[in-house]
């Protein structure tokens, strides 16, 4: 499995592989929101918050379809299926590098947006908190939407259709924890919330992942 | 005698099609006795006037909108569990009559609330997961029309159901939260409950009775057409062999 | 025809929306039931004789 996740990151990070993709668009998300909703500090300090977690939600969701779909075409999936891990280990492994070359840098590159946002000084530190809690449910989530559409040639749109409405809880609840770090308030309700959302979704939909792939493969 | 007997499609063929007439006529029945009770033969509220008449059709939509999903449920888990075909074929057919009764809740919610909030549109918790509801519907639907082998479709968008399922619950309960985080103390109270007297009621009931006929016939109807459809299929691959 | 009072509109738009909703999907539904069992009836025909 350590092995497998290695391999995706170096696939990755090689040229082709997409890794800044994420990244860029989250950039380019950011820098658009202000030209959309006027440069007034203020109205910019209110939403910071919401636009970095759902630039953030729209940049992890960019790179889904290629959880996936590389070695589903190469027959690299059949090898993996008939590999000695179990598959519900194959799609953690593919979602860990899924977030590990998107989530990851994401929540990293957050606080540098914020200040195009004049996100205030308090909303850092539980910005980053809140992706890194957060963005790992989006991977899983992410990895099962993926498992889902493998088998079709135009499955990206399919894909996006289908995970959104699954990153409602994450979303909602990420964004406030973010939205009440950046007012001051108490962020420990959503914070738990958050974190419940991740663990059950990193506990359950692996096993979904596993059998949307034995599906396809079949 | 069992009910899995009907899971054989010339069985639920031939049953389906006895029940068929009774449940359409029935439910044409209970829909124009409800709505023309409804319609005709209520007084208005004290406070909502004339507005409280939409309630006959956006309890029912709305009531039969989750029903549908749950029913989806209960059909996709039957598939995976003793694969039944029809069970499968049902569960296709239910989505697209649950899409249907979400937005027709949506579109009479949204016509009472113009005079009644002051606003078409809210974001309160049940229009947003009524909302949440009606895309899961999409992409269930779009799963089924997106895949060609009709195993495998049935099996992904019996997973997804599945999944989508916990989801639209967890979803119901954050929209909850994240609605109460953002408007404390304000609230836009959709409980009918404490103003319907026996007077609205009575034909509320023959209309829910109406609503959940209507949308047996029609699934019903649909997977007939399934079944038929899967028949057709398999007839054209085999005359394509032969 | 009942007293709507100044919500007519209202009443008649949610009905209405209501109805024609109703309507396209058991047309639709219909017309595929309709479209299916000719096809299906013409391919066992076709075997039938063929």
């Amino acid at each position: 499995m350590i092995r497998l996740v290695l391999r995706d990151l170096a696939l990755a990070v090689r040229a082709g592989g997409g890794f800044g993709l994420g990244l860029a668009f989250f950039l380019i998300v950011v820098v658009l929101v202000p030209f959309a909703v006027g440069p007034e500090t203020a109205r910019l300090t209110a939403i910071a918050p919401g636009i970095l977690w759902l630039g953030a939600l729209l940049a992890c969701l960019l790179s889904l379809d290629r959880i996936f779909a590389l070695d589903y075409e190469d027959g690299t999936l059949d090898l993996l299926a008939c590999a000695p891990i179990p598959l519900e280990g194959v799609a953690v492994a593919k979602a860990l590098a899924h977030w590990l070359t998107t989530g990851l840098p994401l929540t990293l590159a957050a606080p540098v947006l914020g200040i195009f946002l004049n996100l205030p000084a308090g909303g850092f530190g539980w910005l980053v908190v809140s992706l890194a809690l957060g963005t790992p449910a989006l991977s899983v989530i992410g990895a099962f939407g993926a498992a889902l559409t493998v088998g079709l040639r135009r499955g990206g749109l399919l894909l996006s259709l289908l995970v959104l409405p699954l990153y409602v809880p994450t979303l909602i609840f990420g964004a406030e924890v973010a939205r009440r770090g950046a007012e001051g308030l108490a962020v420990q309700g959503p914070l738990l919330l958050l974190a419940g959302v991740t663990a059950g979704a990193l506990a359950l939909l692996p096993f979904a992942a596993a059998a949307a792939l034995r599906i396809n493969l079949r | 005698m069992s009910l899995w007997e009907y899971a054989n499609p010339a069985r639920f063929m031939g049953l389906s099609a006895k029940v068929l007439p009774v449940v359409a006529g029935l439910s044409l029945l209970c829909l124009g006795v409800g709505l023309v009770w409804g319609f005709f033969f209520t007084p208005d509220d004290y406070r909502q006037g004339a507005t409280v008449k939409i309630i006959y059709l956006h309890v029912p939509s709305a009531m039969m909108a989750i029903n549908a999903w749950v029913m989806m449920l209960v059909a996709s888990l039957i598939w995976l569990i003793r694969r039944h075909h029809v069970s499968a074929l049902a569960a296709r057919a239910a989505a697209p009559v649950g899409m249907v009764m979400t937005l027709i809740a949506l579109a009479t919610g949204a016509i009472w609330g113009q005079p009644m909030w002051g606003t078409w549109w809210a974001w309160d918790p049940r229009l947003t997961s009524f909302l949440i509801l009606f895309l899961f519907y999409l992409g269930y639907v779009a799963l089924w029309e997106a895949i060609e082998d009709p195993d495998t479709a049935a099996d992904l968008t019996a997973v997804l159901c599945l999944v989508g399922s916990v989801f639209a619950v967890l979803s119901r309960y954050a929209v909850n939260f994240w609605n109460q985080g953002l408007h404390q103390g304000a609230s836009l109270s959709l409980d009918k409950e404490e103003n319907v007297s026996d007077v609205f009621w009575l034909p509320l009931v023959v209309c829910i009775a109406g609503f959940v006929l209507l949308f047996l016939a029609l699934v019903l109807v649909r997977t007939r057409t399934e079944i038929r459809a899967r028949r057709l299929h398999a007839l054209r691959l085999r005359a394509r062999m032969g | 025809m009942p007293d709507l009072g100044k919500y007519a509109a209202e009443v008649y738009a949610a009905y209405g929306a209501t109805f024609v909703l109703l309507a396209v999907l058991v047309a639709l539904t219909w017309a595929r039931a309709a479209r299916i069992r000719r096809q299906l009836q013409q391919a066992e025909e076709e075997r039938r004789h063929g």
